[in-house]
């Protein structure tokens, strides 16, 4: 198993921070251009889900969408209530993506950006303890494993 | 709510040290304004900038999700008090609209060793509550306005916090939609 790469976007949609592991293959476009793009993807999947979606479940468009699978990868995808959005792409025999997301939520994203005063939560995250934080987070998560093959 | 404040959850922060950091913050605050109506809404605003932060934190520990109605609201707001002061407000006195409601605080952790002086009794020195409640709900697309009705440190026997919700604010949409 192994984890591709991850976003994370407020909820304006601006790109506060990326990072990849194991990436095979760039998009050859800017990284604000990538940001864009996945970010429009994102918000046209939650409101495809959240009308086409035959059952009523009223809160909704927010918890509607989960992940997505290609043949060849998987997007995890987790919103707060706040709007912050988290996206980890993985294999697609990785399991408990969605653990792995609240975890960087809950105990590097709030501990080292959150609860620090100098990181301005509507700016992109330039604090290297989160980067170290997340990179620690990711590797020791059991999705992390293996190199892919 | 530092950092440490997580790391040491087990044996909590003494709120005796809590209380006293903020009367000091008052105190300056009433040093350096010289007018209580500035310092009431410098706490608030003081609160707001807290609240946008506190409710990342509160939605980690809680891992709750969106409100169904604002009295699912309420019984967070209610929630948050419980793991962030120590203390379980009581909810009551619902508006007709179902879009107020009290919130009445049998004792409160910031107003211990208080007394107002009365050249300060238009200070409402708890309003930095107001601010967080505002900052918090806004982050979650509510805009709500709360004020103090009753205050202990003004004679009366509880002290109420009135919360009213005003409207749901939108999701922006990304530049080009539309």
């Amino acid at each position: 198993m192994t984890v591709h790469n991850f976003y994370m976007f407020d909820r304006y949609g601006q790109l506060l921070f990326y990072a990849e592991w194991n990436r095979l293959r760039q998009s050859g476009i800017t990284r604000e251009e990538e940001a864009k793009l996945m970010y429009g993807m994102l918000f046209s999947i939650k409101s495809f889900v959240s009308r086409i979606s035959p059952l009523d479940n009223t809160s909704g468009s927010r918890e509607g969408f989960h992940c997505y699978r290609t043949s060849k990868y998987a997007l995890h995808y987790m919103e707060t209530p706040t709007g912050l959005k988290l996206v980890l792409n993985t294999d697609n025999v990785a399991v408990n993506v969605h653990e792995l997301l609240k975890q960087i939520y809950s105990q590097v994203y709030v501990e080292y950006v959150v609860k620090n005063p100098l990181c301005n939560l509507s700016e992109p995250i330039k604090s290297d303890l989160f980067e170290a934080q997340l990179d620690a987070v990711v590797k020791q998560s059991h999705v992390f494993t293996s190199k892919p093959t | 709510m530092s950092r440490q404040g997580a790391r040491l959850d087990a044996k909590k922060v003494n709120s005796e040290l809590f209380t006293l950091t903020y009367g000091t913050l008052v105190s300056q605050l009433l040093k350096d304004y010289e007018n209580v109506d500035e310092v009431n809404k410098q706490l608030e605003r003081m609160g707001y900038n807290i609240g946008i932060r506190l409710i990342e934190d509160f939605l980690a520990r809680t891992g709750s999700g969106r409100c169904y109605d604002f009295k699912d609201t309420a019984e967070k707001i209610q929630a948050g008090f419980r793991i962030f002061l120590g203390v379980s407000p009581t909810i009551s006195n619902w508006g007709p609209g179902g879009d107020e409601f009290s919130l009445i605080f049998e004792s409160n952790p910031l107003t211990e060793f208080v007394e107002l002086p009365d050249h300060c009794l238009n200070l409402k020195y708890c309003n930095i509550l107001a601010g967080v409640l505002r900052g918090a709900c806004e982050m979650v697309q509510m805009e709500v306005t709360s004020w103090f009705v009753q205050d202990q440190l003004k004679g009366d026997n509880v002290t109420e916090l009135r919360v009213k919700f005003i409207k749901r604010l939108e999701d922006a949409i990304p530049a080009g939609e539309d």
